[in-house]
């Protein structure tokens, strides 16, 4: 067979499946956002913008990718940094700072439930040493800013390990000669991190930060275990709407919503940290 | 979306159809009631063991009973013997004409004690008797008995108003300076329930109609000033048995379901009574499961040997027992059933027999639109409740959302709001 004909049979089937099992239904989710009654309207959008969570749900939604996505690069640079002056037992640290990646992210939230939720561990913790005198609410919704702050930690466990993974790959890719001619020209350990290390690390935050971004907009069973009712976030609504409420029309409403802004966040960053040509 | 699930819908009834086809001789009881594995089990296994003929029970999501008879009938090819669903549930049937007027086994059922006003509701406002009462539950409230000596002196605990609950909860939070009264207002919790079937009933005497009346709004401003005592956790809570026996809550209102572990697990420890009244009457939502036979049904007269066994009071007694759902019929429990249970059965009862009683029933003819009505609940309790905006102007945008939601579904009047011609509208 012809040389040239192969690769493409060989890449036909994954894309027939990408095109029945995502294109379509993706088609199909934004036909039905913008239909109403069988006629093509906006109505979905606006009783999704009408309704009481709509605010709450984007201003948290954000909120958190805000908060997170960056914390969790900046500890990740650090955690790969530091990773590699480690002599030996590089691998078992690697490995066991990964072990949330294999956790599901509702298994992750019961567990940060079990840990703050009224009789949980750390108010248990907190009442024998004598900081509290009785359980404390840390997810009420009297009490938002300890709300946002347990999903911003369950979130930092869960998910900081991806961003490692991708860095730390990046990072065995600079060649060592590129720090060795800084250190000749006496640049310090800040100047070398800051005008070696990162710039060549580009294309692998870049990576990171898209995927990121992408997955904290869908952010979605950590928050609804941890949160509830009380905090609303985008994904969790458009479940809401197509579970609870049963009105297909605005759950495609908000997962068009979800898409726009995903996909959005994705340009920006591939703009923002595009690799100029010269340096190709 | 909403075509795949449809087509998925499509296949697997047609799958079900060909199986029926292929089939055996067994009776089929179609249910979309007792439907978790461990319910279905207990009724495969436990509750029709005795009877006579072999049943294949078969579970049903509710909203897919009526297109799953409509099929039927319009194919032609009848599988369904006997359908088991709840009174709201059974009425789409009606209007296709599926089911076969049951008045033998209705006298029956009467001279087994199932009450009249049970009776009634499975006519349909028909002279003929369309399904018979299965079994049934309803929502009571659950205290811990430690919070029984804060009950203010003159307040019967089983003759409860919702000022003299809101006493109660707020002279516990005052003694233990902890808030102790619990309402299940999570994600997966029945909240919604209790201001349709409970407190607009009892305030107003109506649900839809009197929406945005002055008692409506008189409702909200004294449910709100009750909410300071409540524990702030309730918009977690999905089930009230959890923090009943930890203990975080005292005071708590559910489905029986909801808190019957609590009460089987520490019998001594709690005890049940019907939920309050309010101005206008003790309103409650008996929530009721009947049985139908089928128009075509393979076997008419299994299915009728059917209904006639799970109506035994013998039968409803295993029913209670292992299901946790509750008698319709006069069943005299027995002495060595759970201590629980019969805590359960109490509240029910002494709710049923309440002198001011009000009967709410279940949403009706709402379809698909279930789910937004309920919203319309929640949402005007988030908004006066939890973010403490006036009742007057929420009461006023939601009561638009709730009339353009009954408009779209036609959907009449139901119990207690008064009989209407069309749609049930807020007034």
């Amino acid at each position: 067979m012809n040389a040239r004909v192969i690769p493409y049979l060989l890449i036909a089937p994954s894309l027939a499946f990408l095109a029945i099992l995502f294109f379509v239904p993706l088609v199909q989710t934004v036909a039905l956002a913008f239909q109403a009654d069988g006629i093509w309207s906006t109505g979905n959008f606006t009783r999704m913008t009408g309704d009481l969570n709509f605010t709450d749900a984007v201003v948290n939604t954000f909120e958190l990718v805000i908060i997170v996505v960056p914390l969790q690069l900046l500890l990740a640079l650090a955690m790969a940094m530091m990773l590699q002056h480690l002599r030996g037992g590089r691998d078992i640290v690697l490995w066991i700072w990964s072990i949330p990646l294999g956790i599901s992210d509702l298994a992750a939230g019961l567990v940060w439930l079990a840990i703050l939720t009224d009789k949980g561990y750390l108010n248990t913790i907190l009442v024998r040493l004598g900081v509290l005198s009785g359980p404390q609410s840390w997810l009420s919704y009297e009490t938002p800013a300890t709300l946002l702050a347990a999903i911003v930690v369950a979130e930092l466990w869960r998910a900081t390990a991806i961003v490692l993974v991708i860095v730390v790959a990046g990072v065995q890719l600079i060649p060592k000669e590129y720090g060795e001619a800084a250190d000749v020209f006496g640049a310090t350990p800040w100047q070398r991190f800051t005008r070696v290390t990162l710039p060549l690390l580009k294309p692998s935050i870049q990576t990171a930060l898209i995927l990121r971004t992408v997955l904290a907009l869908e952010m979605f069973a950590i928050v609804l275990s941890i949160g509830g009712r009380n905090f609303p976030v985008l994904v969790s609504e458009a479940f809401n709407w197509q579970y609870t409420q049963q009105n297909f029309g605005v759950a495609a409403a908000y997962a068009v919503i979800v898409m726009g802004v995903s996909l959005a966040a994705t340009l920006i960053y591939l703009w923002a940290l595009r690799t100029p040509a010269a340096q190709r | 979306m909403r075509k795949l699930s449809a087509l998925g819908s499509a296949l697997l009834l047609a799958g079900l159809l060909s199986a029926g086809a292929a089939g055996t001789e067994n009776l089929v009881l179609l249910s979309t009631q007792l439907r978790p594995i461990e319910e279905a089990q207990k009724m495969r296994n436990v509750i029709l063991e005795d009877f006579r003929g072999n049943v294949d029970y078969v579970t049903e999501q509710p909203a897919q009973l009526s297109v799953r008879i409509k099929a039927e009938q319009q194919g032609g090819t009848h599988t369904i013997d006997v359908v088991g669903a709840l009174h709201g549930e059974l009425q789409p049937l009606v209007s296709l004409d599926a089911l076969v007027p049951l008045d033998d086994l209705g006298r029956i059922a009467t001279a087994r004690g199932v009450p009249d006003t049970l009776m009634t509701l499975g006519k349909f406002g028909t002279a003929h008797q369309l399904y018979i009462p299965w079994m049934q539950a309803t929502y009571i409230m659950v205290a811990n008995k430690e919070a029984l000596p804060y009950l203010s002196g003159g307040a019967d605990i089983n003759a409860l108003t919702y000022e003299q609950l809101a006493l109660w909860a707020s002279a516990v939070q005052e003694k233990t300076g902890k808030r102790l009264l619990g309402f299940p207002a999570g994600p997966q919790g029945l909240m919604h329930r209790f201001f349709e079937g409970f407190l607009y009933p009892s305030y107003t005497g109506g649900v839809v109609v009197p929406f945005r009346s002055e008692a409506a709004e008189t409702m909200w401003t004294q449910f709100a000033s009750l909410w300071k005592a409540v524990n702030p956790n309730s918009t977690s809570y999905n089930f009230m048995q959890e923090p009943l026996l930890s203990g975080d809550v005292w005071i708590a209102f559910d489905h029986i379901a909801r808190v019957l572990d609590a009460l089987r697990q520490k019998p001594d420890q709690f005890v049940a009574f019907p939920a309050p009244a309010g101005p206008k009457g003790r309103g409650y939502m008996p929530v009721l499961a009947g049985l139908a036979v089928v128009k075509g049904a393979p076997d008419p007269n299994g299915a009728t040997a059917l209904i006639d066994y799970l109506t035994r009071p013998e039968t409803q007694i295993a029913t209670a027992r292992s299901v946790g759902f509750f008698p319709v019929v006069k069943a005299d429990l027995p002495a060595d059933l759970d201590l629980g249970i019969k805590l359960g059965a109490g509240a029910i009862e002494k709710t049923q027999t309440a002198k001011d009683a009000l009967t709410a029933l279940l949403p009706i003819g709402l379809g698909q639109h279930g789910g937004e009505f309920d919203k319309v609940f929640t949402d005007t309790f988030q908004l006066i409740v939890l973010r403490g905006q006036k009742p007057r102007a929420v009461l006023e945008r939601q009561a638009e959302t709730l009339r353009r939601l009954m408009t779209e579904t036609g959907a009449p009047c139901w119990l207690p709001d008064p009989p209407s011609t069309g749609p049930c509208q807020v007034q």
